[in-house]
């Protein structure tokens, strides 16, 4: 049990999936335009992906930003591993990194 | 309380004083911002540790008096 019950919470979210998303909205109704590019993303590279809706819990959007110290929202996680929010998914995905992130994490289905 | 581009590219001057920032108003309403840092301290360092290295520099504007910042960080040639 950690210090703060959030976190156990949060914990517990990103163990249930090896890819869990936190972001405004849910993956067919994303409610910002960073959430919805992630989705997007993640889509194209056929990961399938569990998202968490910060909207609907404000313990969560409030707890999530000091469990990774990091402010914003979407924020990625693989295997239990903060990847980043939609700048640094973006990028790594225009780099080609991603694609090999999700094929060494065994997550990406089989199209 | 909306931020000015000069006010952002000062707070991360003062954290990272060799910082090479470049910063774009993408809706002219000082809540969306694109910004790209260049910085030897980013040397070695992993994309997500670059950026909440940014992001402590703005002191916890970031996600509130800062909407939305698209961060690039690049370490000088």
């Amino acid at each position: 049990m950690s210090e703060n019950p959030v976190f156990d919470r949060i914990k517990a979210e990103i163990d249930a999936s090896p890819v869990t998303v936190f972001m405004k909205g849910t993956a067919v109704f994303p409610q910002c335009g960073f959430s919805a590019r992630v989705v997007q993303i993640l889509s194209h590279l056929n990961v399938p992906f569990k998202s968490v809706n910060v909207l609907e819990d404000a313990e969560i959007r409030e707890g999530i930003k000091s469990y990774t110290n990091w402010p914003t929202i979407p924020q990625v996680y693989v295997k239990g591993e903060f990847v980043g929010g939609c700048d640094i998914v973006t990028e790594m995905f225009q780099a080609g990194e991603l694609q090999s992130l999700m094929e060494e994490a065994g997550v990406t289905a089989k199209a | 309380m909306p931020m000015q581009a000069d006010e952002i590219a000062g707070f991360i001057k003062s954290a990272l004083p060799d910082a090479e920032v470049i910063i774009k108003d993408l809706a002219g309403d000082g809540d969306h911002y694109a910004a790209h840092v260049t910085s030897a301290a980013f040397k070695g360092l992993p994309r997500v540790r670059q950026h909440q290295m940014v992001y402590a520099a703005l002191q916890g504007r970031m996600g509130g008096a800062l909407h939305a910042l698209a961060l690039t960080t690049a370490i000088p040639e």
